[in-house]
Order: structure tokens, then C-alpha cells, then sequence
């Protein structure tokens, strides 16, 4: 076993930490859970599943219409989420952001939006090699659709996005470069903002697929200069089915809308429709009043713990697992980038992903095993799947020692 | 722990899969691809009439979908297109019921331990989804979906 480092952050109480999320506090098949599979979805903590309940048993009302009670309570809850989003992602106007169920929809909405009117045949969409299915196939969609081409980054053997090549990419066809600021599959951080100033220098639009990024690195839309950003709240400790889409004012106005219906118009007549203004222009119908509520929750969870100090705590986490993990004989990190978040993918020589899974699992380790959404990657590395345990604020140095015993338990079943 | 899911069959058949080579005289070859994991497999077949008289396959996957893959083989060599059908039905149930084991399934009742882990049926399951479309003689490949 490694030595814990003494150093680590002493104002950072993990215990108390995790006395705010119940999910911790069970045994899976008979042993406690070791909680690993954070990048997938993150655990919520009480306050995000209080204020769910809160509005389903005292405020639940539809928001943006009716004058009673309930709904302007409804909605100052709800609307109260984009102006903490709007701090936490330093955008310049509340109007910049908009609700979407997660990523993937953010994504969805620039390619259909803002593509279906600037993609034009022979325009070119660069994409990295390391991205997740949900930043490769709208695109794809898109450029099928337009006559227009995809073009990937490549990366090297340590999962990191080779720039010199990058640069080459670029040309006066390029409309748009679309990245992940952290890697699932690998948990690079790449440099987005180096990248999203090469995207501008060629005159090309850049979106930031900021899934990974958001719960543990503080995001300032207009340090980057992005142009889109986007972010999920179920990975960020919030619920399921509600994001966020960040896009600059100039860029939003000028984009068609992305669905017809409720709440997106001003006026309709067979004739003719006007649109709302940003943002609701872009948000039609009832949204997850909900998952928006427990999101404003979740972002005041962060807040207060302070995303500098979790991403200093998961730092040391990383350092540690990745020392112990490159100890275990026939073990192999998949993704070595120098600037890394604390996800470690790895495969272990002659056992399959899924078979590692199932003996964790057996012990309580909750894994992901599979190819992560990234069939691409796993196609770079020569790999069909990999094993990843991917840490957040809530994990100890204990769950890493725990890993660890798990693998050497699973070489022994399959020795 | 995991016994139950790893007896000492399967994981001999996961260590040394048994018939785990292309055959160039197959006369019946199928693809299977289980999505979730990214399994592969492809699965050859020489038919005499209505007989399997040989079967074989290659592929990559987790210890429970190549030993599922060595041991249908193994099992269905000599056996006719209906009975391999019929093989098929039992081993599904198996897996995805709690009715008693068939004893017809022969060595295959190692699987029995899989019924405990759902997440694991697909990967049990890949190599015969394979056969099914062998004897369809389907061309598009067989997924576990």
C-alpha cells in the first residue's frame, strides 16, 4: 500500500463530506460501496434532494405563465439557477445560458441550430479523436446532411491532442472546431483555450463539450472565448435530464430556432410566429422545472465547498491511484496526459474489462467497463474496451487501497 | 465470491477456448457483435446436409462470452439443425428463467450462475445469437441487442 500523503489538503474533510450523500452509506454485496463511476453520473448529495422534494411538495407549479403563487415561486426557483449558472460559468448575461436535458442535447441544438444555417457543401467541422459519441455524430449528422466534411485531431500514445496537426486542420473551409475540455474515455484536459483561439484565428466557431470539466475545474466562458459551452448537471451532483447551453448573445440571435412550441414564441397567428427572446427563444415547452431547481441546488453544493479546493483533494487522489495502479504487474493506464483529471482507465493484461467489472462489483467497486461512449479511442489504443474508475469529491484514499485489493483479487480468479 | 458466475469450466474454456480458429471449408459463417461491450465474434459452421459436422470460431471477448463460444461448439458437433435449435432455446432459458436446469444441456449448465448477474446474460448469450443467424444463414451480423 502507498502512504497516504500527510500533506494532503488538511481543511478538506472527506468523512464530513460524505455524511451529505445517502447512496454512500450501504454495503453491496456485503461490502461497503466503493464508489468509482463518477464521470458516468455523480452522486447527490441531501441538498440537491431536498430541493427536489421541496418543489414537488410545496412549490410545484408550471413556470412562465400563470400569476398565482405557486408559479411565480416555481419560477424565481428555476430562473434563480441560470443566474447562479451564469456566475459559474462567468457568461456576461443571464439570457447566454440555456436549460437543456445535458450535453448531448447542447450539442444537438448548435449542430441543428446554428449548423443548419452557416454549414454550407464543402464547409469543414473539426472534431478531436478523443471525443465522446454524443460530440462526433451530430456533427456527422450535419456534415452527411450539408455535403460537408468531418476532420479529427489526432492524438499521441498518451492521449493527448497533437496540435502541430491540429494547425493543419484548419483552413478558410473551417466553420466550426468542437472539443471536450476533459476526455472521458482518458481524462486529458486539453488546452481549449490555446485551441479555441487557433478555431478563431481561422475564422471558425469553437464549442466546448465541458461534461467532464464542469465538476472539477472552475470554467470562465469568456476567459476561454467560447463560443458554445455545454455541460451536463448529473455529473456536476445535480439530477438527471437537465444541462446547460452556453452561447455568446451574437451567435444565439442569429441562430434559428431549435424546436417549436410553448414558451419559445412571442406571438402566433397561422399566418406568422415571432420568437420569445434569448434564452427562451431556444426553450420550448415545459421544461424539467425539477432538475433545474436541483441543479441551482447542486451549484451552491460546489460553491461551497469551492471547486478549487475539490480539484486539489481529487488531484492527490489521482497522484496516489495512479502510483498504485502502475504498481499492479500486467496493468496498463489507458490516457498518461501530463495534464490529467482523475479518471483511470486501464486494462489488465489477458482479462477482459467485463470480467474485471463483475469481480469488483462483487466487492462492493463500482466500475465502468466498456468503451465509454468512445469507440474511436478505444480503436487509437488497439483495445476493445478498458476498465475505469473515475474519482470525485466524495472518494478516499482508503476506496483506492479497496480498488487495488479488487484487482489483485480479479488477477487471482483469472490467474 | 464469484464462483458461482467463474466455475473451474468456464474459466478453462476462457483460458484455452476449444475450436477458437477460422475454418476455410465453413459452408455457414455468421458475425455477432454485442454494442455494449464491443464482443466480436465470428462463428464458421461446415454443414453435412442437415448436420453440423464441424463448427469453429474467433473472436475477442470477456471470459464468459469465449468460454459460452468454446463450449457451444464443442456441444454442437453431430448434432442436427434442429436439435442445435433446440439447444438454443434451452440455453436461453437457462439463462433468463428460473426453471429447473435441463439436464440435456450437458456441460453447458455451467452457465446456470450467469441467471444471478443480468448484466453478464448478453455476453453468455453473443455466440448463440451467432448460430441462430449461421443456420438462418443471415448475412447482416447478429447483435445482442
Amino acid at each position: 500500500m502507498s502512504t497516504v500523503p500527510t500533506e494532503v489538503s488538511p481543511s478538506f474533510e472527506v468523512e464530513r463530506i460524505r455524511e451529505d450523500f445517502p447512496v454512500l452509506k450501504q454495503t453491496i454485496h456485503g461490502k461497503p460501496l466503493v464508489y468509482l463511476d463518477s464521470a458516468a453520473t455523480a452522486q447527490k448529495p441531501y441538498a440537491v434532494i431536498e430541493a427536489i422534494r421541496k418543489f414537488h411538495e410545496v412549490d410545484c407549479a408550471n413556470i412562465h405563465r400563470g400569476v398565482h403563487e405557486l408559479s411565480q415561486r416555481s419560477t424565481e426557483a428555476y430562473e434563480e439557477t441560470r443566474g447562479k449558472m451564469k456566475r459559474f460559468l462567468n457568461a456576461r448575461t443571464k439570457s447566454e445560458l440555456i436549460f437543456v436535458r445535458g450535453t448531448t442535447e447542447g450539442i444537438n441544438l448548435v449542430s441543428s441550430a446554428w449548423g443548419r444555417k452557416n454549414v454550407k457543401e464543402g464547409d469543414e467541422i473539426v472534431i478531436s479523436a478523443m471525443e465522446h459519441h454524443s460530440n462526433i455524430v451530430p456533427w456527422q449528422i450535419l456534415c452527411e446532411e450539408k455535403a460537408a466534411k468531418l476532420r479529427v485531431i489526432p492524438m499521441n500514445d498518451r492521449g493527448e491532442l497533437l496540435l502541430e496537426e491540429y494547425e493543419k486542420l484548419l483552413n478558410p473551409r473551417t466553420r466550426m472546431v468542437a472539443v471536450a475540455h476533459i476526455s472521458n474515455a482518458l481524462g486529458t484536459v486539453n488546452p481549449v483555450r490555446q485551441i479555441i483561439e487557433m478555431a478563431h484565428r481561422a475564422g471558425a466557431l469553437a464549442l466546448i463539450d465541458g461534461a467532464q470539466a464542469a465538476p472539477h475545474t472552475k470554467v470562465d466562458v469568456q476567459a476561454l472565448d467560447a463560443d458554445f459551452y455545454t455541460l451536463s448537471g448529473h455529473k456536476l451532483y445535480g439530477p438527471t435530464g437537465i444541462g446547460i447551453l452556453y452561447g455568446k448573445s451574437k451567435l444565439l440571435n442569429a441562430m434559428p430556432p431549435y424546436q417549436g412550441g410553448g414558451d419559445m414564441i412571442r406571438t402566433v397567428t397561422f399566418e406568422k410566429t415571432t420568437y420569445n427572446d434569448l434564452p427562451y427563444k431556444f426553450e420550448a415547452g415545459t421544461p424539467n422545472i425539477a432538475g433545474g431547481i436541483g441543479l441551482g441546488a447542486a451549484l451552491d453544493y460546489v460553491n461551497h465547498i469551492g471547486l478549487n479546493r475539490i480539484a486539489a483533494y481529487e488531484h492527490e487522489l489521482l497522484v496516489y491511484a495512479t502510483e498504485a495502479l502502475e504498481r499492479v504487474p500486467g496493468l496498463r493506464l489507458i490516457g498518461t496526459a501530463r495534464e490529467k483529471a482523475a479518471v483511470l482507465s486501464f486494462v489488465i493484461e489477458g482479462i477482459h474489462p467485463h470480467d474485471i467489472g463483475t469481480v469488483l462489483d462483487r466487492q462492493g467497486i463500482a466500475v465502468r467497463t466498456g468503451h465509454h461512449c468512445a469507440q474511436p479511442v478505444m480503436d487509437r489504443f488497439h483495445v476493445p474496451a478498458t476498465t475505469r474508475a473515475s474519482l470525485a469529491l466524495y472518494n478516499t484514499f482508503g476506496e483506492i487501497d479497496a480498488l487495488v485489493a479488487g484487482i489483485h483479487k480479479v488477477k487471482e480468479v483469472f490467474s | 465470491m464469484v464462483d458461482d458466475l467463474y466455475q473451474e469450466v468456464i474459466l478453462d474454456h476462457s483460458k484455452r477456448p476449444r475450436n477458437c480458429h477460422a475454418m476455410d471449408d465453413a459452408n455457414r459463417k455468421a458475425e455477432g457483435y454485442n454494442p455494449l461491450c464491443g464482443d466480436k465474434l465470428k462463428l464458421y459452421l461446415k454443414m453435412n446436409g442437415d448436420v453440423v459436422e464441424d463448427a469453429s470460431f474467433v473472436g475477442s471477448g470477456c471470459a464468459i462470452s469465449t468460454a459460452s463460444a468454446s463450449l457451444m461448439t464443442e456441444s454442437l458437433k453431430g448434432k442436427s439443425r434442429e436439435e442445435a435449435n433446440a439447444m438454443l432455446e434451452k440455453f436461453h432459458e437457462l439463462l433468463t428463467t428460473d426453471t429447473p436446469v435441463s439436464k440435456d444441456l450437458g456441460k453447458l449448465v455451467v452457465f446456470c450462475g450467469v441467471r444471478d448477474y443480468p448484466a453478464r446474460v448478453k455476453c453468455a448469450t453473443l455466440a448463440w445469437h451467432t448460430l441462430k443467424s449461421a443456420l438462418e444463414n443471415s448475412s447482416e451480423p447478429a447483435t445482442t441487442e
